[in-house]
């Protein structure tokens, strides 16, 4: 089973991102990056799915900056078996350049499985996956949370709201994973001694320019002060009366 | 869910690490969140030590980490070994001492003074956690003075007969084989100090729960008793000679408590910071007053100065250029530092700071051991003054 995993450098969900001078991009200092977390889903089901097969490959595909290098090195530190770089100084806004230089990658890779996170959690777009089964005229499952694999055919258990879908295809295929998959194993520490010696192949990134434009990036509101309107029971008819008459909630 | 400890960086110090020995860093990091902080506190007030996550240790490749991959270890460099010490003890010194047993007085004398059979034989298990070590030196007599020992082994024509105590003894309970030094030749003879590797179901074996401690409290520790222990003649590891055996490993698992000391001055400075933020008096975070800013300034100012101190003795450490004196310097500093910054803490919290559910009280509690364990403070400052003088102030 050949299977490659596309994965994003993002930065961490637990640092706080300051919006830089032009207020179009995201100051990078002192920000630490990360492996995107639902990409972690994918590293981990493409390891379970070889471990299960007894053979294969695991290539993960990532296209970023040079320090994505390093993004990639954690998926092989977690087992994976080579990596790709497509270098571009900038990741595109446009998913669809994104999608158009991952799919020239993949296109004759002859993988059986191509595996995404569901989103990456900077810009949420949930799009890189579908494009590139789409350019590359595959199947595609979105948020996949259970997957079973029998020969050259798939079943795929997707969350929907207030309830499971259930979907079968055939291999090759384009899956994006969500949470709930699996458990994403620590990387061990002879895993990131190894990383080092796997290889790690750097191409540069064919972009287009692109159809869109980020105009500006504001920052959430800032949450007001909450108000403590009493304690215990006695502030039950306070507290409707605010929700009714200020908040108008009710 | 808590949030993820972030690490306190003020000096870029990361800049000076490498991908790898962060990646390690990460990993541990984040398995001590996900793993030991849901349970620690438990198993603090119940006394037990948290075994179950000894497997999971295992796999990460936690145990003798800084040992070669031939023997089923990491392979890491002491930099990310220190860093790994770091992480544990930034969960709990009771974890962080285990780890240090395992891997710096167990592993690690195997692999220095054992005989390639012995190595072979026991650092992969240990390694992946199937055999669990102790380290025996103390008595209940000799602390400081291990010099003065009195447990002895006696050659036959079949092995060895080991005869005495040991106390305050890591792991003594759990372990499945103790590291015990004794005497060979005369009870003056500090030369005939050698080591053996005792299976501790043993005949005449025992070992007794330390009862009623107030600190160290998720780690156990016991009193070994060995009456006429017979062990065969390959229990003795063929290269230790005399005391400066069990010192050199002394000198290993106190590099490991220098780095891990400041893994739980890390806990308790980041938990005052948030406290300190969110706790308002007098109308306003009680961190806006100079008084907790200048606590919290001091302890940021200690903790930078003892993250380069560990990084430095690492470097000089992976060049095979450190110094016992030199480990001695970091020991000593970094646990007083953690303590205190522990204490601090602890007072900046108020009530709250008195509580299992917050962690200063814990470390605090811990780092009074790890300040009379591997060599007392005050033993420290001996060796720092006789290296500084050329004069002995021990006897
Ligand atoms: C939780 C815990 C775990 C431990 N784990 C292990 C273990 O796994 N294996 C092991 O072998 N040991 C272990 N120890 C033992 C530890 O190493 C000893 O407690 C330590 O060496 C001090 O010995 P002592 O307690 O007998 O104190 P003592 O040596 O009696 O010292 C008492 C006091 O006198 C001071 N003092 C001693 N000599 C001098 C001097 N010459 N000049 C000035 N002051 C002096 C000391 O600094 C101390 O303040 C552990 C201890 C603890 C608390």
């Amino acid at each position: 089973m050949k299977i490659a995993v596309c994965v994003k450098r993002v930065p961490d969900s637990e640092t706080r991102v300051k919006i830089a001078s032009d207020g179009k991009s995201l100051d990078e200092t002192g920000v630490k990056f990360i492996l995107n977390p639902y990409d972690e889903f994918a590293v981990e089901e493409a390891l379970r799915r070889k471990e299960q097969a007894g053979s294969g490959e695991v290539v993960v595909v990532s296209l970023g900056p040079a320090a994505a290098q390093e993004t990639i090195r954690t998926a092989l530190a977690m087992g994976a078996d080579r990596g790709v770089l497509l270098e571009a100084d900038r990741v595109p806004v446009d998913g669809l350049e994104v999608a158009k230089a991952l799919a020239a990658e993949l296109k004759n890779g002859g993988y059986d499985l191509i595996l995404f996170g569901k989103m990456a959690i900077d810009d949420y777009n949930h799009q890189v996956g579908p494009m590139v089964a789409e350019l590359l005229d595959l199947p595609c499952v979105t948020a996949v949370a259970h997957l079973d694999i029998a020969g050259q055919r798939g079943t795929a258990e997707r969350e929907i709201e207030g309830g499971v879908e259930t979907v079968e295809f055939p291999l090759p295929a384009v899956l994006t994973t969500d949470k709930g998959l699996n458990e994403p194993r620590y990387p061990a520490l002879k895993g990131i001694m190894a990383a080092k010696k796997k290889p790690l192949e750097l191409k540069r990134a064919a972009l287009g320019a692109g159809g869109l434009e980020v105009l500006g990036l504001t920052p959430p509101p800032q949450r007001k002060d909450g108000k403590v309107v009493g304690e215990g029971p006695a502030a039950v008819p306070e507290l409707l009366r605010l929700l009714r008459e200020e908040a108008k909630v009710l | 869910m808590a949030p993820k400890f972030q690490g306190v960086d003020f000096y870029d110090v990361d800049g000076l690490l490498s991908e790898e020995e962060r990646a390690v860093r990460d990993t541990v990091r984040a398995w001590v969140d996900d793993n030991l902080m849901p349970v620690i506190a438990e198993h603090y007030l119940e006394g037990r030590f948290p075994k179950h996550l000894v497997p999971q240790m295992a796999e990460l490749g936690l145990f003798g980490a800084n040992l070669p991959e031939e023997y089923g270890c990491a392979g890491l460099n002491h930099v990310a070994y220190g860093l790994i010490m770091q992480e544990l003890e930034r969960g709990d010194s009771g974890v962080r001492s285990f780890a240090s047993v395992q891997g710096a007085l167990v592993m690690y004398p195997i692999f220095a003074f054992g005989s390639e059979e012995q190595k072979r034989h026991w650092l992969p298990k240990m390694a992946a956690g199937e055999v669990i070590g102790c380290f025996g030196l103390t008595e209940p007599d000799y602390g400081s003075n291990p010099a003065g020992m009195i447990t002895t082994a006696r050659e036959t024509k079949s092995g060895w007969i080991l005869n005495g105590a040991k106390m305050w003894i890591t792991n003594g309970s759990t372990a499945h084989a103790a590291i015990i030094w004794a005497k060979t030749g005369q009870p003056d003879d500090v030369e005939s100090i050698r080591g053996f590797i005792v299976p501790t179901d043993t005949q005449g074996f025992s070992a007794k729960d330390q009862k009623g401690k107030l600190s160290l409290r998720a780690s156990d520790t016991s009193e070994l008793v060995l009456q006429d222990v017979c062990v065969p003649k390959d229990a003795v590891l063929p290269k230790s000679a005399g005391l400066k055996s069990p010192l050199l490993c002394l000198t290993q698992a106190r590099y490991g408590i220098a780095w891990g000391a400041v893994g739980a001055a890390l806990a308790c400075y980041d938990e005052a910071v948030s406290y300190a933020k969110a706790r308002v008096m007098f109308g306003k975070p009680i961190g806006a007053f100079q008084l907790q800013q200048a606590r919290l300034a001091e302890m940021l100012t200690e903790i930078t100065k003892a993250q380069l101190l560990c990084l430095q003795l690492g470097r000089l450490k992976d060049q095979g250029k450190v110094t016992p004196q030199q480990v001695s310097l970091a020991k000593r500093n970094n646990v007083s530092m953690a303590t205190d910054v522990a204490r601090e803490t602890r007072r900046l919290l108020g009530a709250n700071g008195i509580l299992a559910e917050y962690q200063a009280m814990r470390h605090l509690a811990n780092l009074e051991s790890v300040y009379t364990y591997e060599g007392t403070h005050d033993i420290h400052t001996l060796i720092l003054g006789q290296e500084i003088t050329g004069l002995n102030a021990f006897n």
